[in-house]
């Protein structure tokens, strides 16, 4: 440094004491560059998770936009007929959407009930060798691949189905989304269980301290506590029900039917999607951009669930 | 379980509510109360006092079975006598709901629910089954009246208890705990939360409510058993040391260590 050069010599540090300090400064500045380093991966990382989900709507909304040039919303929205590959070719998306919705509402009339009252069970009955037990069965459930579950339910559940029900057809929504319904309670319950699990036990020993029994603090007092929590499992299973493919496309035969009647066949939004991918429809043709329109339908119900989940958590933030 | 008669540290004069006889209790394998006995007064405030991790809660929590909800504590030997009745509270055949629908708790750290003002008071009611709502509606007013609450919230019972300042969150689980009309309330260290103006509503509180409810407190603060307690238990390592009427206690320890420790020689 040329600028030390000129200060008088009793503000100089000594020679040695002045290499400490420099070494510990580079030894500081060295630290401070990994950590950039590590800091720009990190980053990076999380900009490339917000690129591809840029990249997924952007390409969704301009192929949407293609098939929307050649179909007006209204018929799109309003049509009740859902028949691309015809010659006389109808686009109602609300066709896709009542299969969706009703084997949907199965599968959640299914997990929504069992995996609350599962977690009820782990979380505030359970000793802590049935919990021990119990967890890593419903983690196995959950991670069975969601094609057995398909087998499952056309190969099994649909005929005992038919011995109570005869007039059940072999592909139906019904057993689609009971299966459906069983694929999803480990993740209502498991998440809802988290979520009781934090409720603190302060609160559980005020409500004991009251006389109360262990059944009514679980449902007066730590479910209640424990609601955003327990909203965001059941989102997490809505959505869950909403974009599940392979159970439905092998077992509730993908015709697509206007029909809220879970008895009959029917073709969702996404097992219309897997059918036309697989399928030899030329790309570029109208048959084959409904598939984007169809995602983006898929994708706004998702984003519309998880604001909502969003909302759910901000207006019942837990306040301990 | 068998318990020892005649304990006779009752005070003449005073009616006995309860009477702890050489009472023995394990956390595990942790001895923690070693042989306590004490007597509690009707209508009257006896707080426990003595060095953090002495057994003051421990023994407070034996009152209505808190250890219960937890595995591996266990009521070794001894008892707790509830008069009238003359019942071993402690007894395996007794069962811990009703004693604590008769004896009634406030804690540490104000933990109202995550519900609202008069739900909350109205909680001890429920799970009693009441449902009559005109019935509710006087109980819940009386018992916030009761805690010198009534004024502050009577034109919000619907918001949210947790949206109370830390005083009158406390007061609110007061008046929670009132509501039932308890025959004893505990309070553990009620007001180590609170800021001192919020803690001189709550000690004066407690000795408004002896007139109702027989009170015993848990207390690390020597002046606030001093100021609000009729009698005074000096607690050490698990042992009783000396129990006695509060100015006594203050003034004339019996024994060397109760007098090293409210002089402060000690802890
Ligand atoms: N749940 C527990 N398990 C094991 N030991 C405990 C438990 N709770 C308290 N203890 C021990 O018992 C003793 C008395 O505790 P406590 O009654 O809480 O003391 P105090 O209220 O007088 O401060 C302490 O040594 C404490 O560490
Ligand atoms: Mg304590």
């Amino acid at each position: 440094m040329t600028a030390s050069a000129s200060l008088p010599t009793r503000l100089l540090p000594s020679a040695s004491l002045g290499n400490g300090v420099s070494d510990r400064l580079r030894k500081k500045a060295s630290r401070h560059v990994k950590e950039r380093i590590i800091e720009s991966l990190l980053f990076s990382a999380a900009a490339f998770s917000v690129f591809v989900t840029v990249a997924i709507v952007y390409v969704l909304v301009k192929e949407s936009w293609v098939f929307f040039q050649v179909v007006p919303l209204s018929d799109f929205l309003f049509d009740t007929q859902w028949t691309p590959l015809f010659d006389d070719a109808h686009y109602g998306i609300m066709v896709l959407l009542s299969g969706t919705l009703t084997s949907s509402g199965v599968a959640l009339l299914v997990a929504i009930p069992l995996g609350t009252i599962i977690a009820i069970y782990l979380s505030e009955f359970a000793g802590f060798k049935v919990r021990e037990i119990a967890k890593p069965f419903l983690e196995l459930l959950g991670g069975v691949p969601t094609i057995v579950y398909g087998y499952f339910a056309l190969t099994f559940l649909t005929p005992i189905l038919q011995k109570i029900y005869p007039d059940l057809p072999g592909f139906n929504l019904l057993s689609a989304g009971l299966v459906m319904g069983i694929m999803i309670i480990p993740y209502v319950a498991s998440l809802s269980e988290d979520a009781m699990r934090a409720v603190p036990m302060a609160l559980r020993e005020g409500s004991y301290a009251m006389g109360a029994t262990r059944l009514q603090t679980a449902l007066w007092v730590v479910t209640p506590a424990a609601t955003s929590g327990i909203a965001s499992a059941y989102i997490l299973g809505i959505s869950r029900a909403v974009g599940e493919t392979m159970i439905l496309a092998v077992a509730a035969g993908m015709q697509p039917n206007l029909t809220f009647n879970p008895t009959e066949p029917g073709a969702t939004i996404t097992s219309y999607i897997v059918q036309v991918a697989l399928g030899d429809l030329p790309h570029g043709s109208i048959g084959y951009q409904t598939i984007f329109a169809a995602g983006l339908t898929l994708l706004l119900m998702t984003l519309a669930f998880n604001l909502l989940g969003y909302w759910l958590r901000k207006r019942f933030r837990e306040v301990y | 379980m068998q318990i020892p008669t005649g304990y006779e540290a009752g005070v003449e004069g005073a009616v006995l509510k309860a009477d702890v006889r050489e009472l023995d209790f394990y956390y595990g394998a942790f001895h923690a109360l070693k042989r306590v006995s004490m007597p509690i007064h009707d209508h009257m405030v006896t707080s426990l006092i003595g060095p953090s991790g002495c057994g003051k809660s421990t023994l407070l929590r034996c009152f209505n079975r808190m250890h219960d909800l937890y595995p591996g504590n266990r009521y070794a030997g001894g008892g707790i006598v509830l008069y009238p009745d003359n019942t071993n509270l402690l007894d395996p055949g007794v069962d811990p709901i009703e004693v604590r629908m008769r004896i009634s708790m406030v804690f540490q750290k104000p933990n109202p629910f995550p519900k609202s003002i008069y739900e909350n008071v109205a909680y001890s009611l429920r799970v009693r089954g009441m449902r009559n709502k005109n019935e509710l509606d006087d109980r819940v007013e009386s018992a916030l009246k009761g805690a010198a609450l009534w004024n502050e919230v009577s034109n919000r019972l619907k918001e949210l208890g947790a949206n109370l300042s830390g005083g009158q969150q406390q007061r609110l689980c007061i008046a929670r705990a009132l509501a039932s009309d308890p025959e004893i309330i505990l309070f553990d260290e009620p007001t180590s939360a609170l800021d001192p103006i919020a803690t001189a509503s709550i000690e004066e509180l407690i000795i408004e409510l002896k007139e109702k409810v027989t009170i015993l407190i848990v207390t690390h603060n020597m002046q606030q058993a001093a100021r609000i307690s009729d009698f005074t238990a000096y607690m050490y390592l698990g042992e009783m040391v000396e129990f006695g009427v509060t100015d006594q206690l203050f003034i004339k320890p019996q024994k060397k260590a109760t007098e090293d420790y409210i002089t402060g020689r000690f802890g």
